[in-house]
């Protein structure tokens, strides 16, 4: 009993470590990485004791995101402004990252990982609706939202959290439409078990991977998913040119720094969700549980810890890629117009995720009465 | 394991909070939250019986207890707000037109 | 579910559920109420009803909570005073009431036999696949009537809650004119 508890919070601790430091290469990211598809230099000043300079090495903007940056929002004062409500001003970032964070206890690490007697799911909590609990933190999220709107005594910060829930809402209905398509069609809604279907080939090359599947879903999921996380092209509720910054106006310090983290630990999520739903997870291409398999006949004989070691590896790099796919969206395309952007949700997405639903169900039964 | 009955009298302290809510307080919203708590209290008392007894029937009937529950809080919201709009009052006592 | 961690999420749904009828800020009740809410779906997955508990949080907590919290914005409405609340009669009779169903309800929990025998749980119990295959079995009218009502209350909220255009005014002079109400209630 004890061991498996220590083995459950191992493996927590793992995927928590493993997301805050993805949310924090995803702050450089945007920083350094903006500049750079924007075709301009970005932060280069800041090193420490020039160690960079002396290399020779061009400053990457490391210490001024990593370092610089968090240091100075957490020093900064944190004020509540005047007739405030103290309690839930101070609740509503941590009300709105805690969702967030709490749904990667689904994500599906690794395949088995044997040590000794003991087979290992390198998944941190094994429930058989994981689908259902990803949509229930999500909608959970929209707590922190509304609150820091409405806690701030200040009539901008309301509008903008009003708009902000009612588009973190409408794009919740989209998002559960595009992951109830995937659930039919992989008959689960355990994440783990959808990962595993995703193993295998179709006609001796061709990994078994959901986008091949559910094209149309993965479309469905990135989109409402971006939405969902107030990412531009949706950004309207943080627009800093129509509302000032929105929601987290009359947040400083500390307390912005976690809806920032907020933001970015979404981009991990939506990214984490597309791996596990459209791009097999952690399987490898032609990976399987003995070794590596191919198409053209080689058979390699691969240990069970290189094989959890590789698929880990595989996992999160996948997720690191839809992250930097977010990100490239994010500064290529300008904001939608408010109005816009709920046509967007309810007249467009809507309809194309029921449809989708419909033929994926439709094609799943007539399938399977074979 | 707990006994079924932890949670009937769990169920019942709630329904009573829901109860005297209704009774205590005058805002028409709160008054909504309190009948709220009510079916979920009565939810809470069905699936612990219908785990009691085995039966996934419990678990139906708190399935469209929730959907009904939620087509109620629509309409007697939209009610609320159509009353407010005229009457610009939330105070359950000022809304006595058709009082005697 | 193990009766220390039942005990401890009873006592919080009963303190929260107590906020929920004491607070005087109508917002803070709502978060109150999604905090019980979130206790009873704690307590169904603990009972074996996973889909059901999860379904509870998102479409209690989720949607009809955030349903509320909208009502309250919309309407601007502001934190009563104390002394709005009259009635004392009624709020000493509303406890006493109170005190005589817990006492009731105790008295009939505590005491009932333990006719009913406990049957051994299926596998699948709570599992999504068996609650469609009874909504899709024996109550599959239910069923559709249920999709009815809930179109019939989509209707009905609409219908409700718009504002009637009058004759020769637009969408802009509706909401300039909502705007202004507002503005004179802050």
């Amino acid at each position: 009993m004890f061991i498996e508890l220590l083995i459950g919070a191992i493996k927590a601790i793992v995927v928590v470590l493993v997301v805050l430091n993805l949310t924090a290469l995803m702050l450089w990211f945007e920083r350094k990485g903006a500049a750079l598809i924007q075709d301009r230099i970005g932060a280069n000043r800041a090193n420490v004791l020039g160690i960079g300079k002396r290399l020779g090495m061009p400053n990457f903007g490391m210490v001024n995101t990593i370092l610089c940056d968090p240091i100075k929002m957490f020093m900064k004062e944190d004020f509540v402004p005047d007739g405030a409500d103290h309690f839930l001003h101070g609740l509503a970032p941590f009300l709105a990252l805690f969702p967030v964070i709490v749904t990667f206890a689904v994500a599906p690490m690794s395949d088995i990982l044997r040590i000794g007697r003991y087979t290992i799911d390198l998944q941190p909590a094994n429930l058989n609706v994981g689908a259902l609990y990803i949509l229930a933190t999500i909608g959970i999220g929209v707590y922190g939202v509304a609150l820091s709107g409405w806690s701030s005594n200040n009539r901008w910060a309301l509008l903008g959290g009003i708009r902000a829930t009612a588009q973190m809402i409408s794009y919740e209905i989209a998002l559960g439409l595009a992951i109830l398509a995937v659930v039919v069609s992989y008959g689960s809604l355990d994440l783990q078990t959808i990962c595993r279907h995703q193993g295998g080939v179709w006609f001796g090359f061709l990994p078994r991977w959901g986008i091949l599947l559910q094209p149309v879903s993965f479309i469905l999921l990135m989109v409402a998913g971006m939405a969902e996380s107030k990412r531009v092209p949706f950004d309207l509720p943080e627009a800093e040119s129509e509302l000032i910054a929105g929601y987290f106006t009359e947040y400083s310090g500390g307390k912005q720094a976690v809806f920032m983290m907020t933001d970015f630990a979404e981009v991990v999520l939506v990214a984490m969700l597309a791996t596990t739903f459209f791009f097999g997870g952690w399987q490898v291409p032609w990976l399987y549980r003995d070794g590596f398999h191919f198409p053209g006949g080689g058979h390699f004989l691969v240990p069970n810890l290189i094989v959890a070691v590789l698929e880990f590896i595989a996992f999160w790099v996948k997720v690191v890629v839809l992250c930097w796919l977010q990100i490239l969206v994010r500064w290529t395309l300008p904001r939608f117009r408010y109005d816009q952007l709920m046509r967007l949700g309810w007249k467009g997405l809507v309809p194309i995720g029921l449809a989708n639903l419909v033929v994926t169900a439709f094609v799943v039964v007539v399938a399977g009465a074979k | 394991m707990t006994p079924v009955s932890f949670y009937m009298v769990l169920s019942a302290i709630l329904f009573a909070i829901g109860v005297a809510g209704v009774m205590i307080r005058r805002n028409i919203i709160v008054m909504f939250l309190a009948v709220e708590l009510m079916l979920n209290a009565v939810n809470l008392a069905f699936i612990a019986l219908g785990r009691r007894i085995g039966s996934m029937d419990g678990q139906v009937i708190v399935f469209f207890a929730m959907t009904v529950a939620a087509a109620e809080a629509a309409v007697g919201l939209a009610l609320i707000i159509a009353s407010f709009r005229n009457r610009e009052t939330l105070n359950a006592d000022e809304l006595n037109l058709l009082r005697w | 579910m193990p009766v220390w961690l039942f005990i401890f999420l009873a006592a919080l749904a009963v303190i929260s559920a107590l906020g929920v009828i004491l607070q005087r800020n109508p917002v803070h009740c709502v978060l109150a109420l999604a905090l019980v809410l979130i206790d009873m779906g704690i307590l169904f997955i603990g009972l074996g009803a996973e889909t059901v508990g999860f379904l509870q949080i998102i479409v209690y907590v989720g949607a009809i909570m955030v349903l509320f919290l909208f009502v309250i914005w919309l309407l601007n409405i502001q934190t009563e005073e104390r002394t709005s609340e009259g009635h004392l009669g009624l709020k000493f009779f509303g406890a006493i009431a109170a005190a005589a169903l817990i006492a009731e309800f105790f008295a009939i929990f505590l005491n009932t036999p333990a006719a009913m025998t406990p049957r051994p749980l299926p596998v699948d119990y709570g599992s999504i696949a068996s609650l469609a295959h009874l909504l899709f079995s024996s109550y599959l009218v239910a069923f559709e009537v249920t999709s009815v009502l809930l179109l019939a209350a989509i209707v009905g909220a609409i219908a409700l809650a718009r504002r009637v255009q009058r004759a020769g005014e637009t969408v802009i002079h509706q909401l300039s004119s909502s705007v202004t109400s507002t503005e004179k209630a802050a």
